[in-house]
């Protein structure tokens, strides 16, 4: 019986999503028709999945995963390129993006590693294993090149952290993140200066106050400080070299350092404007004139969520803010209940996935995070992603179902 | 089990992060941008109203409208163009052509911008069926106005594209609309104008237009502009400027019972028609650069001179209100009054009337210097200290609508000056001041300073015994009323019976034999008038230099129930009988009888010239009287 209402409620969420989707694909005739037969076509395939039983997902994890693998391999060799990208198997007039499904197969091979009654988090060993689980697929895409599609797969440290990976991975994580940031906005120098800084205080303090800590730690704190200055000096040179230009103009954008002249921000620019001009209640369905004025590059696919903001206004930005949120902390609360350690890192998988879409691509949208190029969980066109994330729900569902009936 | 609630935290963070967020876009930043028709993907395009026609108060066509064409060019889609063929048809060289396509793709590739500016109906004839074959040009249809009858350029004034300055001011307008500029085209530009019909277009991010917007729902039709019928009768206007040929100065002619301006006259003026079409700005960098004849300078509205004599009229009532003369008052004249404090500096009188009693009326009709200058100082001297006098004085002296703006429907206007206590005190900081140091006030000299049209208002007051409507140019808008300031009795602070004697004797200054006007009395309408000679000075290298007076003549007719009031002066044209008086009759002449009857006189008038003695003040800086 609760299956039965949680199964509503996601498809309750689901057909919500896809309405809306269609709806505002009414004037895009070729891709709303396309995008229609995509979701019907998605039916087939929940039939599939949810047929299937438990134990083939548990079994074949690792097959699919290395299909999976092999197959954006082989985009290498007949992949076609749209947009600078080599990550579409081109299909009659269709096209097949296989990072999509990737998703759903790393999510299965890493639930089959980590629910190892053998596996153990805390051992560099297999540490290194779950992270090659993942570097694997994200390596091969980013040399597609699609990096918004490759760092998607960071979001599994979320799972691993939940499953028992040290804290510091985690913290390590931030505090880099951090430090590229401020070394972004403030300049390598100052950084290493106030690191400096910040070292000579804290050996000063421990001089004064805890002279054996500091005679036992020094060596570990000198070199945390060397790695840090290190990185912070790298960071630079990275952004500086490896980078290319319009990587680097949208972070000095988004961070204020450099005043945009020459339209680079465009997108933010106009997707922000898109999304303030819907105002509070929006301009109504198929009113968004930024909208049918096209005023936003790749609104139907990472956009997407302008159309929201223009025809829906606050109101309906909300809304499906308030409904991915409800969505994923329902995924979540779902795969704790979980009997089986499968399932449940398989949960979480899924909802760390939809999370770092979600939070990517609204957050890029509105001009919080620099523009990275990936889409909207069943909002943005394109049926490989919604075919994707129709997979990694339903096979969860599936899975979700098998804890009904065993117990 | 603690690691769960990361996941949840991080989750529910991200949630409300976003949501402030666009609250932030939505609702607390949109409510700066509240119009749904002001957003960049909307595209206003304008339809432009016919602007009103100008008539004059016979229903005579003033102002009209013509079709103007401007060639317009969107530069990305010029292509395989014929250059040598389009230059030679349109009469401009490469080099030009080149620079114009070049401004053309600065401003934008892909909007539709200028090309060449208002082409004539032949050009467009000859030029519309070859068009075809230049890819990227095309012709566009403005109105601009025409002047079917040449006359009263400063008073119809002009329109011009609207400048920056404005542009901020003003949200109607916009880049490369036309507006008022000057004169009654100004003044009533929000009638003329009518209303935009506005339409939105719906475009895409490229600027491309795309469709209507909302099918149309917000679009405006274009109002066409009012008509307006002005108080000016283009007969009389014409005819003095006919009269002012080759002469510097003004004339303007009221009805006194309304108001109404029949006659803005500044001369030397200029053909309306040259400030529209290809020529404008070459034109009116000729006109406006012209700074000896100023020919763009309202003389009548904007010029102060001297009043000279007419002023005696006031000099006359303020004396007769406060009571310090009567009619029967006398004075003996003895070729002049002194003036300053213990200077023996005098001033003169030449109206030959020595030794014996001089009246009121006499005075007037003989224009005796001394006789008002007497007049001035009792007035003044009535009252304890000479700041009480003065300002009693100007309190007067203003009622006639003197020192200060109408605030009518004029474009242009000066206050003139008329002094009071304060502005004495100023220039004699120690208070040695007296009735007799300003004594020249009584005659219209000293520091007054007047426009013809406060003159020819003050005319009006005289002939309506002591009221005024204030002057002004519209007589009637089509479709509405005209403001009310202009049917409201203004009231001197004279009591209407001491006019008469003072009309008495305007009126023997034709009707007398020794009458200062004797000369310009017209057979069969009762005219009053007075003449006048105003001394004026410019410096010439830092010396005060005395320039020929300048002729002024007021005059009002008939003298019962007048019709018409008016002020005529002519730039250093010496006594005021020998230009401005027959002026003012012939006008008047013209005006009553439809005709006139003295050719000699007219035909003196017209062709007579100034101009030696304009150029006199541009050669030698000492100019003999």
């Amino acid at each position: 019986m609760y299956f039965g209402l949680v199964f509503l409620g996601w498809l309750n969420i689901y057909s919500v999503t896809i309405t809306d989707e269609e709806l505002n694909l009414l004037n895009l005739t070729t891709g709303y028709g396309k995008q229609i037969l995509w979701i019907l076509l998605c039916f087939p395939i929940i039939v599939v999945v949810l047929m299937l039983d438990v134990k083939f997902y548990e079994k074949f994890g690792a097959i699919i995963y290395l299909v999976a693998l092999l197959s954006l391999i082989g985009l290498f060799l007949f992949g076609k390129n749209i947009n600078g990208a080599t990550s579409w198997y081109p299909i009659g007039t269709f096209t097949l993006q296989p990072s999509e499904f990737m998703k759903a197969a790393t999510a299965l091979a890493m639930a089959k590693l980590v629910s190892d009654k053998q596996f153990n988090l805390k051992s560099p060993k297999q540490q290194l294993q779950a992270i090659l689980i993942l570097f694997l697929p994200a390596i091969l895409i980013t040399l597609q090149p699609d990096p918004g599609s490759a760092l998607v797969y960071i979001s599994f440290f979320l799972v691993l952290y939940r499953e028992g990976l040290p804290m510091y991975y985690i913290s390590i994580g931030v505090i880099a993140v951090v430090l590229f940031v401020l070394t972004l906005a403030f300049g390598a120098n100052t950084v290493s200066m106030s690191l400096l800084l910040l070292f000579i205080t804290f050996i000063t303090f421990l001089s004064i106050k805890r002279q054996r800590l500091l005679k036992r730690g020094w060596p570990a704190m000198t070199f945390v400080y060397i790695l840090a200055t290190l990185y912070v000096l790298g960071c630079n040179l990275v952004y500086n070299n490896v980078f290319q230009q319009r990587h680097r103009d949208r972070f000095n954008i988004l961070l204020g350092l450099s005043e945009d002249t020459s339209n680079i921000g465009y997108n933010t620019n106009q997707a922000i404007k898109t999304i303030a001009s819907g105002g509070f209640g929006g301009r109504g369905f198929l009113q968004g004139e930024r909208t049918q004025g096209h005023f936003v590059p790749e609104q139907d696919t990472d956009y997407i969520f302008t159309t929201v903001g223009e025809e829906w206004g606050f109101i309906g930005t909300t809304f499906v803010i308030v409904l991915f949120i409800v969505f994923m902390l329902r995924i979540i609360t779902l795969a704790d209940r979980q009997k089986m350690r499968f399932s449940r890192i398989y949960g979480y998988s899924i909802a760390a996935i939809f999370f770092f879409h979600f939070a990517i691509n609204i957050g890029m949208v509105i001009g919080l995070l620099p523009t990275i190029g990936i889409p909207l969980p069943f909002f943005s066109y394109g049926g490989s992603g919604l075919w994707g994330f129709t997979l990694l729900l339903f096979i969860f569902i599936r899975l979700d179902a098998n804890r009904t009936y065993e117990w | 089990m603690n690691r769960k609630f990361l996941l949840y935290a991080i989750i529910i963070l991200t949630g409300l992060v976003y949501i402030g967020k666009l609250f932030f876009l939505q609702v607390y930043q949109r409510s700066f941008s509240n119009s749904p028709l002001n957003n960049a993907a909307i595209k206003t395009k304008y339809e432009y109203p016919n602007r009103g026609y100008i008539y004059d108060r016979n229903g005579k066509l003033l102002v009209a409208n013509q079709l103007s064409y401007d060639i317009m060019v969107i530069p990305r889609e010029v292509k395989d163009l014929d250059t040598l063929e389009f230059c030679s048809l349109l009469d401009i060289d490469k080099e030009s052509f080149l620079k114009r396509l070049k401004k053309a793709r600065r401003y934008s590739p892909r909007i539709p911008s200028r090309f060449l500016q208002q082409l004539s109906k032949d050009d467009y004839a000859y030029l519309q069926e070859k068009m075809h074959k230049f890819k990227g040009f095309f012709i566009q249809k403005r109105s601009i106005r025409q002047y079917p009858i040449k006359s009263a350029a400063n008073v119809l004034g002009y329109i011009s594209e609207v400048n920056e300055e404005f542009l901020r001011k003003n949200k109607y307008y916009h880049q490369g609309e036309l507006i008022g500029t000057l004169g009654v085209e100004k003044t009533y530009e929000e009638v003329l104008r009518g209303t935009k019909g506005k339409s939105y277009i719906q475009r895409n991010r490229f600027n491309k237009e795309i469709g209507s917007y909302k099918n149309g729902i917000y679009d405006t039709l274009a109002q066409s502009g009012k008509d307006l019928t002005l108080t000016i009768d283009s007969e009389l206007q014409q005819y003095g400027e006919q009269l002012m040929n080759n002469k510097r100065g003004g004339i303007i002619a009221i009805e006194p019972s309304t108001g109404e301006i029949l006659a803005i006259i500044s001369a030397p003026s200029y053909d309306p028609n040259l400030m529209v079409g290809r020529g404008r700005s070459k034109n009116s960098v000729l006109l406006f650069g012209d700074t000896i004849n100023k020919p763009t300078f309202n003389r009548g509205l904007q010029g102060t001179y001297p009043p000279g004599s007419p002023f005696k009229i006031v000099s006359a009532l303020v004396a007769l209100q406060e009571e310090v003369i009567t009619p029967e008052t006398y004075v003996k004249c003895y070729h002049g009054h002194r003036y300053g404090i213990r200077s023996k500096a005098f001033m003169k009188c030449h109206c030959g009337l020595v030794g014996v009693p001089i009246r009121l009326n006499q005075a007037m009709y003989r224009s005796c210097n001394t006789y008002f200058s007497n007049a001035y100082r009792k007035s003044i001297e009535k009252y304890d200290t000479p700041s009480e006098g003065m300002d009693a004085w100007n309190q007067h002296v203003t009622s006639f609508g003197l020192g200060k703006y109408f605030g009518n429907d004029l474009s242009v206007g000066q206050p003139g000056l008329i002094p009071n206590a304060a502005f004495y005190k100023k220039y004699y900081p120690k208070g040695r001041w007296r009735a007799v140091t300003t004594i020249s006030n009584a005659i219209g000299q000293g520091e007054i300073l007047t426009t013809p049209l406060q003159l020819a208002n003050l005319t009006a007051i005289v002939a309506n015994r002591g009221f005024y409507y204030t002057p002004h140019i519209v007589k009637s808008i089509k479709g509405m009323e005209v403001d009310r300031k202009f049917i409201t009795k203004n009231s001197t602070s004279i009591d209407k019976k001491h006019f008469e004697p003072v009309i008495e004797g305007l009126f023997n200054v034709f009707e007398k034999p020794n009458g200062t006007a004797r000369a310009s009395r017209v057979p069969g309408i009762e005219i009053s008038g007075k003449t006048g000679t105003s001394e004026n000075y410019i410096k010439i290298n830092g010396v005060r230099t005395k320039l020929k007076d300048h002729s002024i003549f007021i005059a009002f007719a008939p003298k019962d129930n007048p019709k018409i009031a008016l002020a005529v002066f002519v730039e250093n044209g010496y006594w005021g009988s020998r230009w401005a008086g027959p002026i003012a009759s012939l006008m008047i002449e013209k005006y009553l009888t439809g005709e006139t009857k003295r050719p000699l006189i007219e035909q003196k008038m017209m062709n007579g010239s100034l101009k030696d003695e304009y150029d006199k003040q541009l050669s030698t800086p000492q100019i003999e009287k």
